[in-house]
C-alpha cells in the first residue's frame, strides 16, 4: 500500500497555466478522512469490518467493490448519514457527526425536489449562514460550471438524467464541503454522457481542490478519476463475514490519464480480478 | 430529454384547440336528454305532469320560487352549511392527518382510536348526534364536518407517511430538519395526494347536507326535495336536484381552481 502521490500541486499548475481562470466556487478548503477499524453490522449480519485508511486533504479515492459489499454504507457513514458504524471515524481533526455539514452528497439517484426549479434546488445546498447575494452569484457560479445556466428555471422532470445529475452535483458543490461524497453518481448514465460527467467532475476537482470520496463499481472509472483506489471486498480464504479492504492501490501517472492508455492495463487486470472477474 | 421537451412543446397547443371542442363534446348527451324529455312530456305526451313534468315547469318552478325569495333562501342556506361544516372537517382533517402523519408517538397513540372510529359508517352517528346536539343547524354542520373529515384525514396521513425517503434523507443531508424540513420537502410533496382528499371531502359534504336536511329542516334543497314529494310537486324536486348537480359542479371546479394553482407551485 503506497502513500497518495502529492496530486493537488501537479493539478494547481495545469490549471493555472491556462489564462483567465475563474476563482474557485469552493473554497478549497479541503479535509482528510481517517478512517480507523470501521464496520458496520445490521441486524447481527456483518456487512463491513476493519476499514483502515488515511484519504489526505485535496485527494480522489475512488471505493471500488462488487455490489452489495457496503460501499454506500461506507460513503454514509462519512457522512454522518448512519450512526450505526463502529470504529472511528473523522473528518479533519474531529469525529464525524449526524448529517456533517463539512461534507456533501451525491446521491446515486439525482434526488431533486420535482417541485422547485433547478435553480431553486441548487440553493438547497447553500450554507444558512450564507447572505442572499452572495448564495445567488454562487448558484450562478455553479450553474455556469455544471453548463446549467440556460436551463436554470427548468423543472427537474423537464430535463435529462444527465442534467439533473449535473444539477445534484452542483447542490453537493454550493456547500463548499471540505470532503465530496459521491454514490456511483454516473451509474444511470449512458456510456457517453459518463464519459462527459468524468471530464466535468475532474473539472470541478481541479476548480475546488476538495476531497472527493467516490463510490463506484466501474473499474475504468475509478482509473480514470481517482489518485487512489480502495478496492472492497472479502479473500475466500476469510473465515468471517463482511467485506474488509483488499487492496489500496496508487493510480499512476497524472490526471487528466488518457483513456487509450495500455500502462494502466496490469492494475486494470489486478483489479478486475479482486472483483472476481476475468478480464480477458 | 428530446421526447420530453417535444410532448410539452405540444400539449399546451393541443390543449388550446380543444376546449371549446371538449365543451360541445361534453354537452351533447344532456342537450339529448333534455330533448327527449321534452319530446315526451310535450309533443308525444307521455306522462302526465304529477309523473313527470315537462322541462318547461321545472324553469317555470325554478322562477316561481325565485320571484318570492324562496329560492335563494334554499340555496343560501345549504351553501353555508356545506361550507361551514367541510371548512371545519377539512380543517380538522388537516391538522389531526398532519400531527399523526409526521410524529410516530402521537400515531401509535390515535391511529387506532382514528381507525375505530372511522370503521362505523358515518350515518350512523346521525341518531346520537340528535339525542347530543340536535339537529339545528349545529348537528347539521356537525354532520358534514364528520364526513369531510375522513377523507382529508386519510389523504393526509397517507401522504406524509409515503413521502419519498429518499428526497426527506436528501433534505436532512443539507442540512433541513424540524420546521424547515417541513415546509422544504415533506409538505410540498403531499399537495397532490392533500388536493384528491380535498375533493373527495367537498363531495361528501354534499352528500352528507342532503342526509341532513331530509331528516329534519326547515329549508334549504333537502327540505325542498322532502316537501316536494309530500306535495307532489315532481317540478319542484326535479329543480332541486338540478340545483344540487349545479352546485356540486361549481364548488368542484373552484376547488379544482385552487388545486390547479397549488399543482403549478408544487407539483
Ligand atoms: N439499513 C440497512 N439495513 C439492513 N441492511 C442494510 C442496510 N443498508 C445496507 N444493508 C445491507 O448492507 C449490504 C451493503 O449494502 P450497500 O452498502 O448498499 O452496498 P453497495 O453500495 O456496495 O452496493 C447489503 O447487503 C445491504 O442489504
Ligand atoms: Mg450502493
Amino acid at each position: 500500500m503506497t502513500s497518495a502521490p502529492a496530486l493537488e500541486h501537479p493539478l494547481r499548475t495545469t490549471v493555472s497555466d491556462q489564462l483567465e481562470m475563474p476563482p474557485p466556487v469552493v473554497a478549497p478548503e479541503s479535509l482528510s478522512v481517517t478512517f480507523n477499524e470501521v464496520g458496520r453490522a445490521f441486524g447481527g449480519r456483518t456487512v463491513l469490518r476493519n476499514v483502515t485508511m488515511t484519504v489526505t486533504p485535496g485527494e480522489v479515492v475512488a471505493i471500488l467493490g462488487a455490489s452489495g459489499c457496503g460501499k454506500s454504507t461506507l460513503l454514509r457513514a462519512v457522512g454522518g448519514l448512519d450512526s450505526g458504524f463502529t470504529g472511528s471515524l473523522l473528518i479533519g481533526d474531529s469525529a464525524v457527526t449526524r448529517y456533517d455539514e463539512r461534507t456533501a452528497v451525491g446521491f446515486q439517484e439525482p434526488r431533486l425536489l420535482p417541485w422547485r426549479s433547478i435553480r431553486k434546488n441548487i440553493e438547497l445546498g447553500l450554507p444558512k449562514d450564507l447572505s442572499k447575494s452572495e448564495g445567488q452569484s454562487r448558484v450562478d457560479e455553479l450553474l455556469e460550471l455544471v453548463g446549467l445556466s440556460d436551463r436554470a428555471h427548468l423543472r427537474p422532470r423537464e430535463i435529462s438524467g444527465g442534467m439533473a445529475q449535473r444539477a445534484s452535483l452542483a447542490r453537493a458543490l454550493a456547500r463548499q464541503p471540505g470532503v465530496l461524497l459521491l454514490d456511483e453518481p454516473f451509474g444511470a448514465l449512458d456510456a457517453l454522457t459518463r464519459l462527459k460527467m468524468q471530464d466535468l467532475l475532474l473539472d470541478v476537482h481541479a476548480k475546488t481542490g476538495t476531497t472527493v470520496l467516490l463510490v463506484t463499481h466501474d473499474v475504468n472509472e475509478a482509473l480514470q478519476l481517482a489518485d487512489r483506489i480502495l478496492l472492497l471486498g472479502r479473500h475466500e480464504s476469510d473465515p468471517v463475514e463482511g467485506a474488509a479492504v483488499k487492496a489500496l492501490v496508487s493510480v499512476p501517472g497524472t490526471r487528466p490519464r488518457d483513456r487509450a492508455a495500455t500502462d494502466l492495463a496490469p492494475l486494470r487486470a489486478e483489479l478486475y480480478a479482486g472483483l472476481g472477474v476475468d478480464s480477458r | 430529454m428530446t421526447t420530453t421537451l417535444a410532448a410539452q412543446a405540444a400539449a399546451p397547443g393541443r390543449a388550446k384547440s380543444l376546449p371549446g371542442g371538449r365543451i360541445l363534446l361534453g354537452a351533447a348527451v344532456p342537450v339529448f336528454i333534455i330533448g327527449l324529455w321534452w319530446l315526451v312530456t310535450g309533443p308525444l305526451d307521455l306522462f302526465t305532469p304529477t309523473q313527470l313534468p315537462a322541462p318547461q315547469s321545472v324553469l317555470d318552478a325554478g322562477v316561481g320560487l325565485f320571484e318570492g325569495g324562496a329560492l335563494f333562501a334554499h340555496v343560501g342556506i345549504s351553501v353555508q352549511r356545506v361550507l361551514l361544516g367541510f371548512l371545519f372537517g377539512a380543517g380538522v382533517g388537516l391538522l389531526l392527518g398532519s400531527l399523526l402523519g409526521l410524529s410516530r408517538i402521537a400515531d401509535g397513540l390515535l391511529h387506532p382510536t382514528v381507525g375505530a372510529f372511522r370503521a362505523v359508517p358515518s350515518l350512523a352517528w346521525v341518531p346520537l348526534i340528535l339525542l347530543w346536539v340536535g339537529i339545528g343547524e349545529d348537528g347539521k354542520v356537525l354532520l358534514i364536518a364528520i364526513g369531510a373529515f375522513f377523507p382529508v384525514f386519510t389523504s393526509v396521513h397517507s401522504a406524509l407517511r409515503h413521502v419519498d425517503p429518499h428526497l426527506v434523507e436528501a433534505g436532512r443531508a443539507f442540512g433541513y430538519h424540524g420546521t424547515r424540513l417541513l415546509t422544504t420537502v415533506q409538505l410540498p410533496a403531499v399537495v397532490p395526494p392533500v388536493f384528491s382528499g380535498l375533493r373527495l371531502a367537498l363531495a361528501q359534504s354534499w352528500l352528507f347536507l342532503v342526509a341532513a336536511e331530509l331528516l329534519a329542516s326547515s329549508e334549504g334543497l333537502g327540505f325542498l326535495l322532502i316537501e316536494s314529494q309530500n306535495n307532489g310537486r315532481v317540478d319542484r324536486l326535479l329543480l332541486a336536484i338540478v340545483l344540487l348537480a349545479i352546485l356540486g359542479k361549481i364548488t368542484d371546479t373552484l376547488l379544482g381552481f385552487i388545486e390547479r394553482k397549488a399543482l403549478k407551485t408544487w407539483a
